[in-house]
């Protein structure tokens, strides 16, 4: 299946998340909002959970949607997302409504899935409830403060990991949430950053076209949280995926694949860049730029090499 | 921050008043981006990457929203050609 | 009622079922949408009973087997916000787990219908009978209707459609039934016919609100197309001001209530006192009970008793907790001597059970008003036999004789 993008026709078109919110500058979230329904046609429906994209983007009396959008609560998305699709399926059996489809887009942190939302997601998947669950993942909890989450990669310096004297940042990996989802044989899962924008938004078309629960893993750089500069989020994104830190792939119906540059690297294993050029941009890692702490960089870089040679024979690439 | 209504005139279930474009969140800036039109090419890419939207395209020419722009530098830090600046607010 | 009503009525059917079946025919015949619900006991039956209703073709209903409560009410915020019509029921812990959402739910004014089979709230874990748990809830903007027996939950089942999805109230409803004394014992339901209650209740249409930023008015639902924010963030200077339209919504449910409590007595011939309060025997009454739910059967069953042996004595049954009956409870009983309210619930620390505070509350302004005293029953499926409420009956009596309280709050059926 081939999707053509004309971005000037798209970019005439009204934006459906309209500026005025409270977004921090240079946040990822809102590119990947409009990314992600640029690449979606026809009727829609977002669920928003609790976080930093809900509350800045709907703070009464003013909401940044131009299309129809639910907030229910924090945890439960996923479940939300399967009532709707109920609701739809009901409806169009007693003839009230005629729309052929009705896109169900959830947006939810990885506040609100990784951790207190992973029962919902995993029921909602399990039932196979029509959906495509986009997961804005800037690890950590970012909208009370900064507060590590199951996505809190290792090392990472949060307000309750903090790097002090006897303890460097965060002890635990970053929990393999789009793996858990595969497992669960949802149709499609995968992943994409805000940088690679083509991929995510053919991505995003793809898993529209297909029935049943899908599930995109995006990386959503935070100025304030990781703490950078704000004009750096696209750059970080690149870097992220340059560093196999977070790879590009699909799976789709037990076939896995590498995308974009993912792809291009696991064919040029010399363009992979060593995990410091990711830490080094980011204060929340400075502490692991300090010699004692190096321990924790080879322990990560491990990690990641470890995943990457497993994501590459999945993929079935040497 | 206009008169606050009181309950009565509020609509059902806490539906919001206004679109957003209301709240002008250009004077968030203090570094604000500069287009030379001359070298822009077109390639849409600050278009892509800007979180408010705060560029806008017509079908000719990429211009900024002042009205809105954070002045996160986005724009400027991805465009390929150099054609984007950011200049102190003044 | 006229003939060809009275046929139409007898067109329906009689049949032995225990009263969460008796929920789930209501369900069966009201035109629902979607149905998402996690057992737990004794409410399992409503939702296998439903899944029969299901598999079986016979409805139209999505029935959605969520993986937990909380999710469960959730999916119905979903499904009532796309425009369905929507119902779930639960019992304790799984009402207690899903409490954050009950204020979501009559927050964004959604009409979702309830069932709750009342059932102690662990610890310890138990699984019988008491209002612990919708007690819990009583602020959360839900309507609580509590039903005497499985013909009034078959029949409140379907008036809660009504009524919560009636413009002027527009709040979720929450149909209380008590657990295994109602829900697992058999009692014949009279059950009107499909075509008349499909007409009674209708098919849900969301109502119209005019949307400032839209400028036209649209139908309060998620349709895919119309650019609906449901749900935003309300800072300090706005929350306040939404909660008064709950307020208000509630209080204009009252009216609500007593008139779908006709218009269904229309149809069935059965009523239940106005709707809010059914009073027994209050007319030369001297003292008085006044209880919630399944117990009132008892109670009447030993006021009749009394009455017949010339003791001077009715019972109020408060069918409506919320609103509390404010009105009608104090008009009801304002001639009364003395009145003892039974709470099968306690709230821990207060003075007395929540039922008898809302009653002295009531009275507090009144010129002459009754004593009111207080008995706790029948906490964790603690039967409440004829001879518990004949104690009650005894002190009644005996205070109305002294005109003095020695103990307000008192407790029958513990052994101390």
């Amino acid at each position: 299946m081939s999707f053509a993008i004309n971005i000037k026709e798209l970019a005439k078109k009204p934006p459906k998340l309209l500026p005025g919110h409270r977004l921090c500058a240079g946040c990822a979230a809102p590119v990947l909002v409009k990314l992600t329904l640029l690449a979606s046609e026809g009727p829609t429906i977002v669920v928003n959970a609790t976080g930093c994209l809900e509350v800045a983007t709907t703070i009464f009396p003013y909401t940044s949607w131009a299309v129809p959008w639910i907030h229910n609560a924090f945890e439960n998305a996923a479940s939300t997302a399967s009532g709707i699709d109920a609701a739809i399926k009901a409806l169009r059996r007693r003839g009230a409504i005629k729309d052929e489809r009705v896109n169900i887009i959830v947006f939810a942190g990885d506040g609100g899935t990784y951790d207190i939302g992973l029962q919902a997601l995993s029921g909602a998947v399990e039932r196979g409830h029509n959906f495509l669950y986009i997961l804005y993942d800037n690890e950590a909890y970012m909208n009370t403060g900064i507060q590590r989450s199951g996505g809190t990669p290792l090392g990472a310096a949060t307000t309750t990991s903090p790097a002090g004297k006897v303890i460097p940042g965060k002890l635990q990996q970053k929990k393999p949430i789009a793996d858990i989802i595969v497992a669960h044989k949802a149709p499609y899962v995968a992943t994409v950053t805000p940088a690679h924008w083509v991929d995510l938004m053919r991505k995003v078309k793809k898993a529209l076209s297909i029935e049943g629960p899908k599930f995109i893993h995006a990386l959503s750089p935070c100025p304030r949280g990781w703490r950078y500069d704000s004009d750096l989020s696209i750059e970080i994104a690149k870097l992220a995926v340059d560093t196999c830190y977070f790879p590009l792939w699909e799976y789709e119906n037990g076939v896995w694949r590498l995308t974009d540059r993912s792809l291009v690297i696991a064919r040029n294993p010399k363009l992979k860049k060593p995990i410091t050029e990711f830490l080094k941009v980011q204060a929340r890692f400075k502490h692991l730029l300090r010699p004692e702490n190096a321990y924790v960089v080879k322990k990560l870089q491990d990690y990641i090499d470890a995943m990457w040679s497993d994501l590459i024979k999945r993929a079935g690439l040497k | 921050m206009s008169e606050l209504k009181g309950w009565r005139e509020l609509p059902l279930g806490a539906v919001p008043l206004k679109f957003s474009t209301e709240f002008k969140t250009g004077d968030w800036r203090t570094f604000k981006p500069v287009i030379d039109e001359d070298k822009c090419v077109r390639c849409m890419l600050c278009w892509v990457y800007c979180p408010e939207p705060s560029i806008l395209w017509d079908g000719v020419r990429i211009s900024i929203d002042y009205r809105y722009c954070k002045g996160c530098g986005i724009c400027a830090r991805e465009c390929p050609v150099n054609a984007i600046r950011m200049v102190p607010e003044g | 009622m006229s003939l060809v009503q009275a046929l139409e009525v007898f067109k329906g059917r009689v049949m032995a079922l225990n009263g969460d079946e008796a929920v789930a025919w209501a369900v069966k015949q009201s035109n629902v949408d979607v149905v998402a619900a996690y057992p737990i006991t004794p409410q399992t039956i409503i939702v296998e009973k439903f899944s029969e209703f299901v598999a079986d073709g016979e409805v139209h209903t999505e029935f959605v087997p969520v993986e937990s409560e909380h999710s469960a009410l959730s999916a119905c915020v979903g499904a009532a916000a796309a425009g369905a019509r929507v119902f779930t029921a639960t019992a304790s812990q799984g009402l207690a787990l899903m409490w954050e959402i009950l204020y979501v739910a009559s927050g964004l004014r959604l009409p979702i219908v309830m069932a709750v089979v009342n059932r102690a709230l662990s610890a310890p874990i138990n699984i019988h009978c008491d209002h612990s748990d919708t007690m819990g809830a009583r602020d959360s903007g839900w309507i609580q209707l509590y039903v005497e027996d499985s013909q009034e939950a078959y029949d409140t089942t379907i008036q809660a459609f009504k009524i919560a999805e009636h413009p002027d109230v527009l709040l979720p409803v929450m149909v209380n039934l008590d657990g295994f004394f109602l829900s697992h014992t058999l009692q014949n339901v009279n059950l009107l016919p499909d075509d008349v209650v499909k007409k009674f209740v209708g098919i849900r249409r969301p109502v119209k609100i005019y949307v400032p930023y839209l400028g036209r008015e649209v139908p309060l639902a998620l349709d895919g197309k119309t650019p609906i924010t449901m749900g935003p963030l309300d800072l300090q200077d706005y929350y306040f001001e939404h909660k008064m339209h709950q307020v208000k919504a509630i209080e204009n449910s009252r009216d609500v209530i007593m008139k779908v409590n006709e218009e269904y007595a229309e149809l069935s011939g059965r009523s239940y006192g106005n709707g809010l309060v059914v009073p027994y025997g209050l007319d030369d009454a001297e003292v008085a009970i006044v209880v919630l739910g399944s117990a009132a059967g008892t109670v009447r069953y030993v006021i009749r008793r009394l009455r017949r042996r010339g003791v001077k004595i009715g019972m109020l049954r408060i069918r409506a907790f919320r609103p509390f009956p404010v009105n009608d409870v104090v008009k009801a009983l304002k001639d009364v001597k003395v009145v003892c309210a039974m709470d099968r619930s306690l709230s821990f620390g207060a003075l007395g059970g929540p039922l008898f505070n809302e009653l002295r509350s009531a009275f507090y302004d009144e010129g002459s008003r009754p004593i009111i005293l207080n008995y706790i029953y029948g906490l964790g499926g603690r039967d409440i036999p004829p001879s518990a409420v004949k104690v009650i009956v005894d002190e009644l009596l005996n205070v109305a004789k002294t005109m003095e309280v020695k103990e307000l709050v008192k407790y029958v059926g513990v052994r101390e």
